[in-house]
């Protein structure tokens, strides 16, 4: 039901999250932050088995962060993809496989952007633009579309926008509010959340 | 023991007059109450590959008529306003149609500054929750500060996490007052805890919600709060059959819990009928 976006540019990772905690049929929480910063220069964004989710993220951050410590230095972002997605595996042929759909974003001054799209069979690839979720479904051709290889922020931004008006259009599912981050070589930055109310008036210019 | 021979049952461990001598069965009542030394060691469904298997039980409970999913009617709420935390709960347990109280206390004190809200399986919250209390005075006799809501909670999240899958069945508020404020968090057997303003727990919960949502303010006065919360509850009650008896009110203050009110939902029920024919 929840919903993950990611869009890579040349210098720059942006991502969306939707905001929604549900049990059964119950909204409980309509402002849980699904984009976690895990370094200067790293996000992660996760979905999934609630409870695995919370569990599996804070283990792969914590460990990023034990890396840095021991040697003084970051994990690159493609390198944090493959731990992450290494440890996925693992756990998928234990006794407690973690059911998690994740996105690993960062940038690096030496090898750029990075986009990892990771989901609960550890099934790891590095993409341009990508989604998980239901509501995801909708976006890809929307992707296909406007995405191009120079796009800059704001008209990622402007992607977003379009796959969420769709999702709210066309997903049976309420999917009200939509975090966005994005990280680049300045590091990482909240930007202005897209929610249905933000949205009437982004229809009502276009 | 001719008979027995007969019936192919002689070699049955109960048929054995030294049972409880036998290695095994010692072994087993160490296996199945070890838990009482430490309580981590919690017995796990007794067959092979617990998580696969027990989804395959209650996948099939239908068939078999081998129900082990217990039906946990309750309504339990809690939020956050301007004053500090309320929570408020009913009391009646019930086991699939038969109510087995109607005066339980599904709020736990842990201490002083902290509370627990049971709802789900009550055998597993009780065990839980003690667990729980136990592990929060130790924080405080080891650190000499009282330990945080976010800290409790997680703590009581670890072991959810740590035994998903296995059959446990809760759903719990935290609440307190800590340095940084009043706290609400909610966890559950699934393993996820989440910090918030507002929420509601069991079966009556979606009656709850709206009263609560409806009435909801930050800045609500204790006594509104206080009022609101035994309303949302009332009205769970009356809708759902799995919920009722004494709607208990809870506030938490920075001075600590208080107990504001245990009221019989009947009692209520003919003072709002009441108070409606009066308007």
């Amino acid at each position: 039901m929840e919903t993950l976006l990611g869009i890579k540019g040349k210098d720059f990772v942006m991502l969306a999250a939707d905001t929604t905690h549900a049990r059964s049929i119950i909204v409980m929480k309509e402002d849980q932050n699904k984009i976690h910063k895990v370094s200067d220069n790293l996000l992660i964004s996760t979905t999934g088995e609630s409870g695995d989710t919370e569990q599996f993220t804070e283990f792969i951050s914590k460990n990023i962060a034990l890396y840095k410590m021991r040697n003084g230095y970051d994990l690159s972002p493609r390198a944090a993809a493959h731990f992450t997605r290494k440890n996925l595996a693992d756990y998928l042929r234990s006794r407690t496989p973690y059911q998690v759909f994740m996105f690993v974003a960062g940038y690096d001054e030496t090898e750029g952007a990075e986009l990892a799209f990771i989901d609960y069979l550890a099934n790891a690839k590095s993409l341009n633009h990508a989604g998980h979720g239901y509501g995801a479904m909708f976006c890809s051709s929307i992707y296909d579309r406007y995405w191009h290889p120079n796009i800059t922020q704001d008209e990622a931004y402007d992607i977003f926008k379009k796959c969420i008006v769709e999702i709210q259009k066309r997903l049976v599912v309420n999917l009200k509010n939509f975090n966005v981050s994005v990280v680049d070589k300045n590091g990482v930055r909240n930007l202005e959340p897209i929610s249905a109310q933000s949205l009437t008036d982004y229809n009502a210019s276009s | 023991m001719a008979l027995a021979e007969i019936c192919k049952i002689s070699n049955a461990s109960y048929m054995k007059p030294t049972a409880w001598n036998s290695s095994d069965a010692t072994d087993d009542l160490k296996t199945f109450s070890c838990n009482l030394a430490n309580p981590y060691t919690l017995a796990a469904p007794p067959f092979e590959n617990p998580m696969h298997n027990l989804n395959q039980i209650q996948a099939n409970s239908g068939k078999t008529g081998i129900k082990i999913d217990f039906d946990h009617g309750t309504t339990t709420l809690g939020f956050k306003y301007q004053g500090g935390v309320i929570l408020a709960v009913d009391s009646r347990a019930t086991g699939g149609q038969y109510i087995g109280s109607q005066t339980m206390k599904k709020i736990v004190e842990i201490n002083d500054f902290l509370l627990g809200t049971l709802a789900g399986g009550a055998a597993d919250c009780v065990y839980w929750d003690r667990v729980l209390s136990k592990e929060c005075r130790l924080h405080e006799l080891r650190n000499k500060e009282r330990i945080s809501v976010a800290a409790a909670s997680k703590i009581m999240a670890n072991i959810a996490h740590e035994y998903k899958g296995m059959g446990l069945s809760m759903g719990m508020m935290l609440a307190g007052y800590d340095k940084r404020g009043p706290g609400l968090y909610y966890v559950d057997s699934e393993g996820s805890r989440t910090p918030g303003n507002l929420f509601s727990v069991g079966s009556g919960s979606l009656f709850a919600y709206g009263v609560l949502d409806s009435g909801y303010r930050w800045d609500l006065q204790d006594k509104e709060a206080q009022e609101l919360g035994q309303r949302a509850i009332y009205h769970a009650t009356f809708r759902d059959a799995y919920s009722g008896g004494i709607i208990r009110v809870y506030h938490m203050t920075p001075t600590g819990w208080v107990n504001v009110s245990n009221t019989d939902c009947m009692e209520l029920h003919y003072k709002f009928k009441d108070e409606k024919a009066a308007q």
